[in-house]
């Protein structure tokens, strides 16, 4: 891989340092929640249901108890002294949310298959779930809905007392639709089906809680501990302060432990209940029944251009099924694909309209890119629909729309303004890893011999660095938290450094690359800057890791707090030397007089006299600060992705041949950890594309509930991915940054769509939906050959 | 993920776990390589009281030559046949066994005792006219594969019988081909073919084509063998015989197949496999 326009690297920020993670992690030295254990702790199993929709009639829990073993079984109703039910966060000005109580276990009802009724616990891990085997629940079961346009229609409902199933409706829109597509030459209209996937951590979760003395210590395989101690103390009506939540190593989480479950407020309130520790591990069949879901969106899209290619008007109907419940997020996801509706392209008129649904399904909420996958996917394939339709160049159709490098920062139709950005650098890049005329010689060739191989390109930008409080908290998007971040660095005596971040990563590599960002602003070596996280009883308050924020929100935030420790290490150092404090600057490993670099102070030498109270007059003592950071702006990463399969004709199988990722994350702090991190969200994002679906048959029972059947791809499927890097840094924060953890994965599902429809226009094949299964590829070919061109 | 409670012995002779089946009655089980039943016993949709586990019982692994038959014994795992080229289609077909951690612990023992016509071993026995040797209580018996598989994940294994040998007649001399198709590497085979091919001067002196996961059980694809033996093996010959691979067939349909995709998929793989069969 070759970097260019590289921007001026620190001595440590810019280089491809391997994880400081990684060792314990390869050596099986890690620490995860199943491998905590408390004396005395008792294990809990729920009783889940089989039910798709249901009431309960009864529940029959003697025979359970009855096991030895076995302290208690729970229900709903055992629950009275919660003060609410489990949060939903967003309240959004002047839109009704429809929103049914939700509690840890079901009350009189339930919702989707998993719903928990009852919970066992008791001494041996293994017998409780015998034991809960043994709880008889009398169901009543009721019609259930698990196709969204056909909720929306009318009866079955998931909640009567609502007497529909739409949850909300909710729009985002700019200029003047009518005009726009009264303007168009062509208009291009499909229906673009993203369909539901799992987050499928390798780690599924846990929780461990500890109620003793009147303090609750709760370990969460959590993405939001900070959150997750606020809703626990409200819940549970304890004082914050009485309440420590640990997210130890956290095994993967892509969204899908950004969440305050049921289960974990279960776990502390039995504890408190029991006055033992309560812990729970989820199984694989737990995770990918309960844990909740993301996409599952039907979009009816609609763009207009001229006969040129120019774009007038884009407007997009999203159907968003919400599954049962709304969770912590639920309703807000589909309204985070909004925010870049216009994608890379001026388009002068672009309205998104969204109408979130119930069905008798797991919740839906974030799962990795949260709603913009969804758009970037259905923008880049009507792209490639509109410039079949025009006759032109899917590229050329592109970069005619691509906003000008020079117009950034730049405000698209609806408000929104990207902070910085050049779409043609980046593609330009890609055309230099991908060699189109030889691929179309290529291509020809293949087909003579049976093989269809195509090419697919998705030009993209996503918004993250979640998120600048005054757009998305109460006053504006309606989400009920501030979104800054907080950072905390303590410099020991012997100049060693402890970094606090509110950040809490699950698998990122901030250990590495934040130690990197602090080193470079103290002078000293990554290696002894150690990075702590997760744990809401050391350092400040936090607002976590999701949305692609902890680099450009939390990052900035331990970066400014860095300075400030430089700062008062600068005034130090010029009270000892008996210069002035604006004289003295960091060269390497040494605060130095300028001019005279041989007068200094090591960063050890400045903690010792910090400690020893060896400071300016009026000065405090010590070398520790804190500081919190709200962003200005959101920030917008960019990219280009091209994708090569090859098609079996015959059997419809597709396989990815080539896939070439260009981003630009603005400055890199560590190529390595980025290139990890596209990796993995290009294979998230082909998996969806071409394996992974969530399946409920019509009566809502799960389909997929083993890795048999939900197709998560493994190394055999994916190729080597092939990146590279331009870097447009961002003017929303001083270390230039953007988030990269959700751009694979926004990026790559519409690149491999259309690769496959490329591939299959020869026979006739003009638009499929995914996923991209052999068989329903095999049926697009098949209605093809009997209707001379179609669409699927 | 956790099953229900079970008891365990790990008999040191053949003898005793034959006694140990038979002691514990219908719900004891034969544990080998563990890799079909232990899923199964976790979701809870297996829960035998007894597992009778034979992994120390001498003798039951390796590969061997003996006369014209290759003697492969029960335990032997999927990455040993692999290995064992000389086994032609045998170890084509175990080269394709799920992943790399199944095929270091399963074994053609417990393959094809638990009789699922998904697996790829079993198909690949019928088309080889493989025998299993079975041990119980009254003594010792042969059963030939073609006999071996009864009925959805039913085989003549009793449940007081230990399979304790497979003999494979070596097809010297027999061209082989094997087509799995399924979406992941590691996945079962959506429709799986298996042929073995004695060819005399490009005519089709005999042909056996066998079938994974077209009905309850392995299938021998009958009328493409008959359709093609005795012909000249041309390209065009084995198209029209592999137009016949799913007739009589009534394949089950699943999740992201249907029934009339998996007959397409039985045409085209055989075509395929017959052509590697051949050299084509």
């Amino acid at each position: 891989m070759t970097v260019t326009d590289q921007a001026p690297a620190g001595r440590h920020v810019g280089r491809p340092l391997r994880r400081k993670e990684d060792p314990r992690l390869l050596a099986g030295r890690a620490r995860y929640i199943d491998d905590i254990t408390l004396p005395g702790t008792l294990w809990a199993a729920f009783v889940r249901s089989p039910e798709a929709h249901a009431r309960i009639l009864s529940v029959d829990k003697s025979a359970a108890l009855e096991r030895a073993g076995v302290h208690a079984v729970f229900v709903g109703e055992d629950l009275a002294d919660l003060a609410g039910p489990l949060p939903l966060a967003w309240v959004p000005p002047g839109v009704e949310v429809n929103n049914p109580e939700h509690w840890p276990l079901a009350r009189g009802a339930v919702k989707h298959v998993g719903d928990p009724v009852a919970v066992v616990i008791g001494e041996d891990r293994y017998a409780v779930v015998d034991a809960a085997a043994d709880v008889v629940v009398d169901y009543e079961p009721l019609p259930a809905v698990t196709d969204p346009e056909l909720a929306l229609k009318g009866a079955p409902f998931v909640h009567e007392q609502f007497a529909t199933n739409e949850t909300h409706r909710w729009s985002l829109g700019g200029g003047d639709l009518d005009a726009g597509f009264a303007e168009a030459d062509v208009v291009v209209e499909r229906r673009v089906v993203n369909h539901r996937t799992a987050g499928a951590p390798m780690e599924p979760r846990g929780v461990l809680a500890d109620y003793r003395a009147g303090t609750l210590t709760l370990w969460s395989s959590t993405q939001v501990p900070h959150f997750l101690r606020l809703f626990l103390a409200i819940l549970l009506g304890m004082s914050e302060e009485r309440v420590r939540v640990i997210a130890p190593e956290v095994g993967g989480g892509f969204g899908s432990k950004l969440q305050v479950y049921g289960e974990e407020v279960l776990a502390a309130w039995a504890s408190r209940k029991l006055g033992q520790p309560v812990k729970w591990i989820e199984t694989r069949s737990e995770n990918l029944a309960v844990t909740h879901q993301g996409r599952d969106q039907i979009d009816y899209v609609k763009i207009g251009a001229k006969r040129d290619g120019t774009l007038t008007a884009l407007h997009v109907q999203i159907i968003a099924d919400l599954g049962a419940y709304n969770m912590l997020l639920t309703p807000a996801i589909p309204a985070l694909g909004a925010f870049v509706m216009s994608g890379v392209y001026r388009i002068p008129a672009v309205q998104t309209d969204i109408v979130g649904v119930f069905t008798n399904k797991c919740p839906t909420d974030a799962i990795r890119g949260a709603g913009r996958p969804e758009a970037t996917h259905l923008i880049e394939v009507t792209m490639d629909q509109l410039a079949h339709e025009l006759g032109m160049d899917r590229l050329e159709l592109r970069r005619r729309n691509f906003i000008p490098k020079d117009q950034f920062p730049a405000e698209v139709a609806f408000g929104i303004v990207y902070d910085s950005g050049d779409y043609e650098k980046t593609l330009e890049k890609l055309l230099e890893h991908v060699d189109l005329d030889a691929f179309r010689r290529e291509q020809e060739e293949l087909r003579a011999r049976g093989v269809y191989r195509g090419i697919g390109f998705s030009t993209y930008t996503e918004i993250c660095g979640l998120a600048p409080t005054r757009a998305v908290g109460p006053q504006g998007f309606g989400n009920q938290a501030g979104f800054w971040e907080s950072a905390m660095v303590r410099v020991h005596n012997t100049g060693a450094v402890t970094a606090y971040t509110g950040a809490s990563p699950h698998g990122q590599g901030h250990e590495t690359t934040f130690a990197q960002i602090v080193a470079d602003r103290l002078g000293v070596d990554p290696e002894v800057v150690e990075i702590v996280h997760g744990d809401t009883a050391t350092g400040p308050e936090g607002r976590n890791t999701y949305g692609s924020r902890s680099l450009a929100v939390g990052g900035e935030a331990l970066a400014r707090c860095a300075v400030k420790i430089a700062d008062k290490a600068r005034a130090i150092v010029a009270h000892k030397l008996e210069a002035a404090p604006e004289d003295i600057e960091l060269v390497d490993d040494r605060f130095v007089v300028r001019g005279s670099p041989d007068r200094g102070m090591t960063l050890a030498e400045v903690a010792g006299a910090a400690y020893l109270n060896e400071v300016p007059e009026g000065m405090e003592p010590g070398l520790e600060t804190t500081t919190f950071w709200d962003p200005d702006n959101f920030v917008f990463p960019f990219g280009a992705h091209a994708c090569i399969v090859d098609v079996d004709p015959e059997t419809g199988k597709v396989t990815v041949q080539r896939y070439v990722a260009v981003d630009d994350c603005g400055h890199a702090i560590n190529p390595l950890v980025i290139d990890g991190q596209v990796h993995g969200g290009i294979a998230h994002a082909i998996g969806q594309a071409l394996y992974e679906q969530v399946q409920y048959d019509d009566r809502g029972q799960l389909v997929t509930g083993t890795f048999v059947n939900y197709g998560l791809p493994t190394a055999s499927e994916l190729p080597s991915f092939e990146t590279d890097r331009t870097e447009t840094p961002s003017p929303v924060n001083s270390l230039g940054v953007k988030g990269i953890g959700e751009a694979g994965t926004i990026a790559a599902s519409p690149a491999v769509t259309n690769a496959v429809i490329d591939a299959l226009r020869p026979l006739g094949v003009d638009y499929v939906n995914m996923p991209l299964s052999p068989m329903r590829i095999w049926d697009a070919i098949q209605g093809a050959n009997r209707e001379g061109g179609s669409q699927s | 993920m956790i099953p229900a409670e079970f008891d365990y012995t790990a008999p040191e002779t053949l003898q005793e776990a034959i006694s140990a089946l038979a002691e514990g009655g219908e719900d004891a089980k034969l544990l080998a390589g563990g890799h079909s039943l232990l899923p199964l016993m976790k979701l809870r949709l297996a829960a035998p009281s007894l597992l009778v586990d034979i992994r120390r019982v001498a003798g039951l692994h390796g590969v061997e030559r003996q006369n014209g038959d290759w003697r492969i014994g029960a335990l032997t795992t999927h990455a040993t046949l692999a290995r064992s080229a000389q086994l032609g289609v045998v170890a084509t077909v175990a080269s394709t066994i799920a992943d790399p951690q199944v095929r270091n612990r399963g074994t053609i023992g417990g393959s094809l005792a638990h009789g699922d016509a998904a697996a790829d071993l079993p198909a690949a026995m019928l088309v080889c006219e493989a025998e299993v040797t079975l041990q119980g209580p009254g003594g010792q018996r042969s059963v030939a594969a073609a006999d071996l598989f009864k009925d959805y994940l039913t085989t003549a294994v009793a449940p007081d019988e230990v399979l304790t040998e497979v003999r494979v007649p070596a097809l010297d001399g027999w061209g082989h081909g094997h087509q799995k198709f399924n979406r992941r590497s590691e996945d079962w085979a959506m429709v799986g073919v298996c042929v073995v091919v004695k060819s005399n001067g490009g005519t089709c002196e005999d042909v056996r084509v066998g079938l994974t996961n077209m009905g309850p059980v392995p299938l021998r694809a009958t009328a493409v063998e008959e359709a093609l033996r005795g012909r000249d093996l041309t390209a065009e010959s084995i198209a029209a015989a592999a137009e016949h691979a799913a007739d009589g067939t009534n394949p089950p349909a699943e999740l992201n197949a249907t029934a009339d995709y998996k007959r397409h998929l039985a045409r085209v793989m055989t075509r395929r496999a017959i052509q590697q069969a051949v050299g084509g």
